[in-house]
């Protein structure tokens, strides 16, 4: 028991441990991969799929899945893109309006999970075919923009968000503090509150919960709901980074989350899981997809190589699964 | 009495921190049944596991007819004649009576499966053992004990079978069902086959087996003849302790208690117009067979299903129940029959579970006070004696005895005043057992009011003031426990309805 306990807390130190491992081999082999923009660029990808990973371990820990958060995050960048460029809305206005389409999808995915009792699988493949759809019939299929650093109106935006010079330093990320301060409030969330120990709960079992007298159906739709505002922020963090939307796009996303979550030692069956191990997964991710682009291997090979990182993950959660049972048995 | 045809001896088992089998001995003769017993984590089903090449052992030998042999892995066992029937019915359910048992080794013909072939096969099969079903019966459409017996013609099917192991064949049937079980093992000892019996029922034991092999914590106890053995007997061996058993002659509870909980014309789907009263400090029993429909009534009473009509009253006002929040905040907590399945989350803390009902009392307005919480689960671990390293412990690796303890705790912090225990010891060993019976004995004086469902007729007798009896969805009978006995509660639970005024 001793022993398979000691196996336990090397799987914990096992993400952390391939973040440095990743690191360094792309410092090794990269060129010019220990440079401060390689470093930036780094931070900058992992903000929006921060976001979603966030949003996602709460699904994830009640044991179902989501697999709307890539297009639901496009669709809410693109529509507050568009109602701050061709409806003239304040830049705050859309802002609110981008985290409000992911709440309203993420309301709408735990309708259909808690009440309608659709497999959460299934749900979200709908919403987001859904998303991806609204998101285009809005903006007539117009690649939508969102304020650059030097427009008059909305030059906030990317210095709010992104960079700006602060601390004596032209161009800091300042996207880190907004990371850092959101995975504050979803690890307190999560581990701290009475929402965040019935997440856990339901994840486990949720028959139990519910004859504890916890009403499961509501609390899964608040889950889904709190994932869909974490969504609406992503989308505004990768608009923040890459200010122009294409409609259609979005596809495919959703994996750097849940993959990002996975490896981050949240049990894909529901039940365990946490907040700091996200916040690793994620910048796996992006020290992934960063170091990938600079070794000169385009957007296929890091396609590939996500898919790998998925099979990967996932089987790394199968053998977690398989030494905690081990524990219960002996 | 047969040749001996299995002979473990002295084996040894390590797993990482643990000695699970120190020394454990087994010995079966030919046509006999050899029944296995020992409290949970005695080492049986490690033993037998050894057997059927599961796990490996790491001493001692093992001996079949005369030759030590080794065995390497659970196709081995089998092609050497050593079969098990293991606890959980491992049945494809939408598969045919034949295609289950050929699974694997279907007779074909060319490239295609010759059903006709298999079918012809699987009845000569069944009708050797004298069972009645049919081999193209689609396995979710027979009852469990027929189930039961088609893995046990399975298990035969493979020709040369000479040992055959049922890890507690019983668990699942009504008693009837388990009658027919026993007479085909009395069939099947005649064939020649070492029969090694597992059970928790000590009851079973004086009908069906000729010896009994008592393990305790890993390690061999002895040997007894059943005829020459009480079951009390074999009960000190497995503890290693005398237990204490009285059954209840008289109702502790006054006749002019409060009523505490009516309930009035439930009715469901599965539950006819039911009626009954529970007192305060009150142990009621309900008696039934296996689908009288006791559970179901009540999952009405704790709202985990929705009643069509009827009336709960708690304290004398009626409370409207519609889901187990309604229930839960009446006062009325539901320990199941499945502890993993509808009472603990096995992934989290004893104190997370204890604290699972409550977590509205033990929050501040925004966090959960997890000292709260704590002190919350350490009061309850010292007040029932709930074993576990530290309230942190995950649930999932205590024991039966202790995680059904640890319901209990989620209830009593919750201030539930009404405890349904539904099949409480089940699956339980008979050390816990004992301590779970205290434990009720000390709410019920201590005022609480418990519902108990049990199969066990001898469990109902020791524990209950009064016992309530249903079949096929109603209340046939009601007994004071002064004038409840096992034949009169088997009348009323064996009272259909032909017999009653339609």
């Amino acid at each position: 028991m001793k022993l398979n306990e000691k196996k336990i807390d090397m799987q914990k130190v096992l993400a952390p441990a391939a973040l440095v491992i990743l690191y360094v081999f792309f410092s090794v082999v990269g060129d010019g991969f220990l440079s401060m923009t390689v470093f930036k660029n780094i931070l900058e990808s992992s903000y929006y799929i921060g976001f979603m990973a966030f949003g996602v371990t709460f699904i994830i820990i009640t044991g179902g899945i989501d697999l709307s958060l890539g297009t639901v995050m496009m669709c809410a960048a693109l529509l507050g893109a568009y109602t701050f460029k061709q409806l003239h809305f304040p830049l705050i206005v859309s802002l609110l309006v981008a985290v409000l389409v992911g709440a309203v999808f993420g309301f709408l995915n735990g309708v259909m999970v808690a009440k309608l009792k659709l497999p959460p699988f299934i749900a979200t493949l709908g919403t987001m075919m859904m998303s991806q759809g609204f998101g285009s019939i809005i903006t007539k299929v117009q690649s939508q923009t969102w304020p650059t650093a030097t427009e008059p109106v909305g030059g906030w935006f990317k210095k709010v968000f992104i960079r700006a010079d602060l601390f004596g330093v032209k161009g800091f990320p300042v996207g880190v503090f907004w990371l850092i301060g959101f995975f504050v409030i979803a690890a307190l969330i999560l581990h701290k509150t009475k929402f965040g120990r019935y997440v856990f709960a339901i994840g486990s079992n949720e028959e139990a919960a519910r004859l504890s007298g916890i009403n499961v159906d509501n609390w899964k739709i608040a889950v889904y709901t709190l994932s869909g505002i974490f969504v609406g922020l992503s989308g505004i963090m990768y608009a923040a980074a890459y200010t122009t939307i294409t409609p259609g796009t979005g596809n495919g996303q959703e994996m750097n989350g849940i993959t990002g979550v996975v490896i981050g030692g949240t049990s894909m069956s529901g039940g365990s899981g946490t907040m700091v191990g996200t916040l690793i997964g994620v910048f796996i991710m992006s020290v992934l997809k960063t170091g990938l682009s600079n070794l000169n291997l385009q957007a296929p090979w890091q396609t590939f190589f996500t898919g790998l990182v998925v099979i990967g993950a996932v089987l790394l959660d199968i053998q977690r699964t398989k030494a905690a049972n081990r524990v219960k048995k002996s | 009495m047969g040749e001996v045809i299995l002979k473990m001896d002295g084996i040894q088992k390590y797993f990482p921190g643990v000695h699970a089998l120190d020394n454990a001995h087994l010995e079966v003769r030919a046509g006999e049944v050899m029944a296995l017993v020992g409290e949970n984590g005695a080492g049986k089903s490690t033993l037998m596991k050894i057997l059927t090449g599961i796990y490996q052992k790491d001493g001692g030998s093992i001996e079949y007819f005369g030759q030590e042999i080794e065995i390497h892995g659970p196709r081995d066992a089998q092609s050497k004649g050593i079969c098990i029937v293991h606890q959980e019915l491992n049945l494809m359910q939408d598969l045919t009576v034949a295609e289950n048992i050929f699974i694997g080794r279907e007779p074909s013909k060319g490239l295609f499966l010759n059903q006709g072939e298999q079918n012809r096969m699987t009845e000569e099969l069944l009708s050797s053992l004298h069972l009645n079903i049919n081999a193209r019966t689609q396995i979710k459409r027979l009852t469990v004990a027929k189930q039961q017996m088609v893995e046990i013609a399975k298990a035969l099917s493979y020709q040369n079978t000479k040992v055959l192991i049922m890890d507690e064949p019983s668990t699942a049937l009504t008693a009837s069902e388990i009658e027919d079980l026993f007479t085909f093992i009395r069939q099947l000892k005649a064939t020649g086959v070492g029969i090694v019996y597992i059970s928790h029922r000590m009851d079973e034991l004086k009908q069906i087996t000729d010896r009994i092999t008592v393990m305790r914590d890993g390690q061999y106890v002895d040997t007894v003849n059943t005829a020459d053995t009480t079951i009390d007997q074999v009960v000190q061996m497995m503890v290693g302790r005398v237990i204490y058993e009285e059954p209840k002659s008289h109702s502790n509870v006054p006749p002019d208690a409060e009523v505490v909980l009516e309930a009035e014309g439930l009715t469901s789907l599965d539950v006819k117009n039911v009626s009954f009263k529970l007192h305060k400090g009150e142990i009621l029993g309900f008696a039934g067979l296996m689908g009288a429909g006791r559970t179901e009534t009540m999952r009405l009473l704790c709202g985990a299903d929705k009643r069509d009509s009827g009336t709960i009253k708690v304290r004398g006002k009626e409370v409207n129940i519609r889901s187990p929040k309604d229930a839960v905040n009446a006062g009325i907590g539901y320990l199941s029959e499945d502890r993993k399945l509808f009472g603990l989350c096995l992934g989290l803390s004893v104190a997370d579970n204890t604290a699972l009902p409550s977590l509205d009392k033990l929050s501040g307005p925004l966090f959960v006070d997890d000292g709260k919480i704590h002190k919350a689960a350490t009061e309850y671990v010292d007040k029932i004696r709930i074993k576990t390293p530290t309230v942190k412990t995950l649930i999932r690796s205590l024991s039966g005895g202790n995680q059904q303890k640890v319901v209990i705790a989620k209830w009593l912090h919750r201030d539930c005043d009404v405890l349904i225990f539904d099949e409480p010891t089940k699956g339980i060993d008979v050390g816990a057992k004992s301590e779970i019976y205290k434990l009720m004995n000390q709410l019920a004086a201590e005022g609480k009011s418990i519902i108990m469902i049990s199969s066990e007729l001898p469990e109902l007798l020791r524990m209950s003031d009064r016992v309530v009896v249903m079949c096929e969805g109603r209340v046939t009978g009601e007994l004071d426990i002064s004038e409840a006995t096992q034949e009169r509660i088997m009348t009323f639970a064996t009272k259909r309805e032909l017999e009653e005024a339609v």
